[in-house]
């Protein structure tokens, strides 16, 4: 490797990092929380077959689930404006992955809830807690850890997501290594250079999974 | 102290209960026996409201219910008063033994923490599992969940305690803990409603017997007159299988 090369790649290291660190973690956090939250309510609805709202749930997951995401962010950051809307692009970004993957969340979670025994439900009712006090106490915590490892693989996967915002002008990691792409013109070593640091990023979270795994068992929270 | 009238029940096509009467005293030990399918479970389900009937009534001390219209406060006021025990145990998987029982007296009783955590240890004694108290059911072997579903079930000093199939799926020796337990419980003066398999516990243990078959109570008379000079011939043949196989 050429001097020039290795000195390109230091000195591009520390650009890379910083706009993953302030932009590209943040977004990740603030968008997965966001879809947690969306993705636990939807599925709840679904599970607990409340009307009307448990219809919306599934054309919201249908609409979601069918249409790429990045057409979701041109819709929302190019197309809204059109009607007047006009949202910042890291806001944009932060309202369409958290809507995008509180979809696939919600299903993932769905699926859990209804894979806790109906005895658990039933235990409940004669101890004499309430419906909601059930589900709150006992099935969703039990749905959650069950659920756990899913939802893992969907926030690494949404790290990676997150690339695409440089489309709507976000200037995360990707399109920081462009701009140095397009000032240096060496594309194969800082193309790499990124994905390597996405694997960091992913290699944390990974080793945090097995962490938050173990701990969840040491909670009982296993089938026996 | 429960007076059930006319209970009906069908899944689908099949009825599963077809009017049911039954009387049941304070203190009374009732063993419900009778061939698999007959619709002892469904009938202890429907009394506790996990299953919805289908018509009938229940008197339960003063208090009146028409089974097929009950509502979820009538309900969840009925099911205050007693207790469940499942073939399956159904421990919360996510709570300790102890946060099993107290979980029941904290959350839908109210009841202060420290309160529900002392009727907890005591109800754990009773069973013989306080050593065990912090202790998750996956951790525990399947008569020692019972035991704790046991405790979890009397600590609310419930009027009458529902078991089915209690020891269904245990083998033999686990079984023996459990119904030790059980056996206690009846010595103290407990109401208790057994659906079983045992015939050792309904003889000895219980102080009346209720015989079902396709929806219907055969026979139902104190357990020693059961036993001893059954009068339906369904009865008799009944008893013979387990007098055949040297279990009574």
């Amino acid at each position: 490797m050429s001097e020039r090369l290795w000195g390109i790649l230091v000195d591009s290291f520390g650009k890379i990092l910083l706009p993953g660190l302030t932009v590209t973690i943040p977004l990740t956090a603030i968008s997965f929380t966001l879809a947690l939250i969306i993705a636990v309510a939807v599925a709840l609805v679904q599970f607990a077959h409340v009307p009307v709202l448990q219809r919306l749930a599934r054309f919201y997951i249908w609409v979601i689930r069918g249409t790429p995401v990045l057409v979701q962010l041109f819709v929302v950051f190019y197309g809204l404006p059109g009607v007047g809307i006009l949202i910042e692009p890291f806001p944009a970004a932060v309202l369409v992955f958290s809507i995008n993957e509180g979809a696939y969340c919600a299903e993932t979670i769905r699926a859990a809830l209804e894979s806790v025994p109906k005895g658990q439900m039933e235990a409940g009712q004669c101890v004499g807690m309430s419906y909601l006090q059930i589900i709150r106490r006992i099935i969703l915590p039990q749905a959650l850890r069950t659920a756990f490892p899913t939802l893992a693989s969907t926030l690494i996967a949404m790290v990676k997501d997150t690339s695409l915002a440089a489309n709507i002008t976000v200037t995360e990691m990707f399109m920081t290594t462009q701009r140095i792409v397009a000032r240096t013109y060496e594309p194969l070593a800082l193309y790499i250079e990124v994905g390597l640091v996405y694997l960091l990023f992913c290699t944390v979270l990974t080793r945090l999974q097995a962490v938050g795994e173990r701990y969840l068992n040491s909670k009982g929270a296993q089938r026996s | 102290m429960l007076q059930i009238r006319n209970l009906r029940k069908s899944f689908g096509d099949l009825q599963v209960l077809k009017s049911i009467d039954l009387d049941v005293n304070k203190g009374d030990v009732v063993a419900i026996l009778g061939p698999s399918g007959s619709g002892k479970t469904t009938m202890l389900r429907c009394l506790n409201f996990l299953e919805k009937s289908d018509g009938g009534t229940m008197l339960f001390d003063d208090q009146r219910v028409d089974l097929a219209r009950v509502t979820h406060a009538e309900a969840n006021a009925l099911r205050r008063r007693t207790g469940f025990v499942f073939q399956s145990y159904n421990l919360f998987a996510n709570k300790t033994a102890l946060q099993n029982v107290t979980e029941g007296l904290i959350i839908a009783r109210k009841m202060p923490r420290r309160r529900a955590e002392e009727i907890a240890r005591a109800a754990l004694v009773k069973v013989g599992m306080d050593d065990r108290a912090d202790y998750y059911p996956s951790q525990l072997s399947g008569g020692q969940q019972q035991r704790v579903a046991i405790a979890r079930a009397i600590a609310a000093d419930p009027e009458i305690i529902y078991f089915d199939e209690p020891t269904s799926a245990l083998d033999p020796e686990l079984t023996g803990e459990v119904l030790a337990v059980m056996r206690s419980l009846a010595g103290e003066g407990r109401t208790m409603l057994v659906v079983t398999h045992e015939m050792d516990f309904a003889r000895h243990a219980a102080n009346r017997v209720v015989f079902m078959e396709q929806g219907v109570i055969v026979e139902q008379n104190t357990a020693e007159a059961f036993f001893n000079d059954p009068q339906q011939p369904r009865t008799k043949e009944f008893l013979q299988t387990y007098k055949q196989r040297s279990l009574l």
